[in-house]
């Protein structure tokens, strides 16, 4: 294994420190954990808290700012965290319109969360969920806990932080962030593997020529293996899945090509080239595109695109404004 | 009956169990799992053990109420062992413990209704039930084989015989099964031949409190 870090043991807690120091006018941490949370508690609004495993940077924390979260908990890599974090968590930015959970559909994320918002409600506070299951691939691959939650996260933390930001009733949050995970669907891809610190190995491995199609963001497998293919091509198997899943044609999408985390802005942007091409020739209409790391799989090499279908509402909470150190709008 | 300094010593007995299984359950997560079973449970109970040396150390251990002994069992598994197992095997006890409130002494059936609580709360949480090869195929049948020997006899170490047998079976079962929750659901048919680490390591506290009664 060869890595930039201190100690395996120290790789978490050292990367919330590092991301606080670099936004301290947007971050805190809280003493009792890897746990972030806006800078300045704002009140009068639905609170949004969000996280999951280490290893999807800037995912979680980096999306903590106005419009977007107000905490993210951060468990070991690629492993929720416990649900005492995650009750810290929710205690320091709960306001008296209630608390959002924004969890992304793993065994483990959603029972932490959930066992997190429950002793939450007892502690007085009005807790509501959202689970986010955006990736198509699962549909067709071994996996039969339902599908997982990947980039499309993004556009639920910005959608629902705008709304939020609104006023809105916690109702009304949990709402528009429903209406994000109804209208997006992601696909991804890679072409090397990543390695979680603590086991230092690889989580599986590709020869020079193959990928690894409709992989999850913490290298599980996806639908198959095949050669490897020029971007072109790879993008039309990817965008293929992602349209048959819902009905596109006539709408308008905002567009995430998502960068797994050494995959190159250039590589990015070839890929975008095509999307931009295919979804034209269907008479898809781009509203905005992404491209960048939103969510991350350590240093694997490899990308995933969403497509969410936007409405009027959508696409003015999409508009609304974000400061956070990774996203702004 | 059985008093509070029992139940705490059973608990603690049940603790040195997952503690010196630990490279077993480890072992069984590999091919099905991620690896880490024993090692996470291990790291939970050491944590339990050390809250029963503290009420030791205050001598505080007569004082505790069977209510709070569970929730504390609960609350540290949950914050300790982290993934899914803590979650479930929190969830069971914390039920439990609250089913047994201020109590400081409980009768074979005020166990077994808490128990039962705390199997259903397993089935709530990990939203599953039996013949998915989970700790709740396990934990279903030594339940219900403990109330049937109970009902028949009224003899709580046959009862307890009887569960542990029942579990036993459960985990054999679970090599037969082909997981649909948790990440064993990943491995799909390939589990097969593989016994579950969560029904394995619910059979071995079972076994150890059948033995220290």
């Amino acid at each position: 294994m060869k890595k930039i870090i201190n100690g395996v043991d120290q790789v978490e807690n050292e990367m919330i420190l590092g991301m606080v120091k670099a936004y301290p006018q947007y971050l805190r941490k809280l003493d009792c954990g890897n746990v972030v949370v806006r800078a300045s508690k704002k009140e009068g609004k639905v609170a949004l808290i969000s996280g999951g495993g280490s290893g999807h940077e800037p995912a979680h924390g980096g999306y903590v700012g106005e419009g977007m979260l107000d905490a993210a908990v951060a468990g070991a890599v690629f492993t929720s965290p416990t649900p005492d974090q995650i009750l810290e968590g929710i205690k320091a930015v709960a306001t008296d319109q209630g608390v959002l959970m924004v969890i992304k559909n793993y065994t483990g994320d959603v029972m932490n969360f959930e066992m997190a918002g429950e002793m939450a409600e007892m502690e007085g506070i009005s807790v509501k969920q959202v689970v986010v299951n955006d990736d198509v691939a699962v549909k067709d691959s071994l996996y039969t806990v339902g599908r997982r939650g990947v980039a499309g996260t993004v556009f639920v933390h910005k959608i629902a932080g705008a709304k939020a930001e609104t006023g809105a009733s916690l109702d009304e949050v949990q709402a528009a962030a429903q209406k994000v995970i109804d209208n997006v669907r992601t696909m991804g891809m890679a072409i090397t593997p990543c390695t979680v610190p603590a086991s230092g190995k690889p989580g599986f491995e590709l020869s020079d020529d193959e990928m690894e199609v409709g992989i999850g963001i913490h290298g599980e497998p996806g639908t198959h293996r095949e050669p490897l293919k020029q971007a072109d091509e790879i993008v039309d198997m990817l965008l293929e899945k992602i349209l048959a899943d819902i009905d596109y044609s006539g709408s308008e999408v905002a567009v995430m090509i998502n960068g797994s985390g050494a995959t190159p802005l250039m590589e990015l942007f070839i890929i975008n080239n095509h999307v931009a091409d295919v979804l034209a020739s269907k008479g898809i209409k781009v509203y905005k595109t992404y491209a960048g790391n939103y969510m991350t799989s350590i240093e694997m090499a490899g990308f995933s695109i969403s497509l969410l279908r936007l409405d009027d509402e959508l696409k003015e909470l999409l508009d609304a404004k974000a400061d956070t150190p990774a996203f702004k709008e | 009956m059985i008093c509070n300094i029992e139940v705490i010593k059973i608990l603690d007995r049940i603790g040195d169990k997952i503690i010196e299984e630990k490279d077993f359950l480890t072992e069984l997560d590999r091919p099905i799992g991620d690896n880490d079973h024993g090692i996470n449970m291990a790291k939970g109970f050491t944590e339990v053990k050390k809250v029963f040396e503290t009420w030791e150390e205050n001598e505080t251990t007569e004082n505790q109420e069977l209510g709070s002994v569970f929730k504390t069992v609960g609350m540290t598994l949950v914050s300790k062992v982290g993934g899914s197992s803590g979650p479930l095997y929190g969830t069971a006890f914390m039920k439990m413990g609250m089913l047994l409130g201020g109590k400081k002494e409980m009768s074979f059936p005020e166990f077994l209704a808490a128990f039962q609580a705390g199997v259903e709360g397993v089935g709530q949480r990990g939203r599953s039930t039996t013949e998915e090869k989970t700790m709740l195929d396990a934990m279903v049948p030594a339940l219900n084989a403990m109330k049937e020997a109970y009902e028949a006899d009224k003899d709580v170490k046959a009862a307890f015989t009887a569960g542990v047998k029942a579990a036993e079976a459960g985990v054999e079962h679970t090599k037969d099964l082909i997981a649909t929750k948790g990440r064993a659901s990943y491995v799909g048919e390939r589990g097969i031949g593989h016994q579950d680490p969560g029904a394995t390591s619910f059979t071995m506290m079972l076994q150890t409190a059948e033995k220290y009664l």
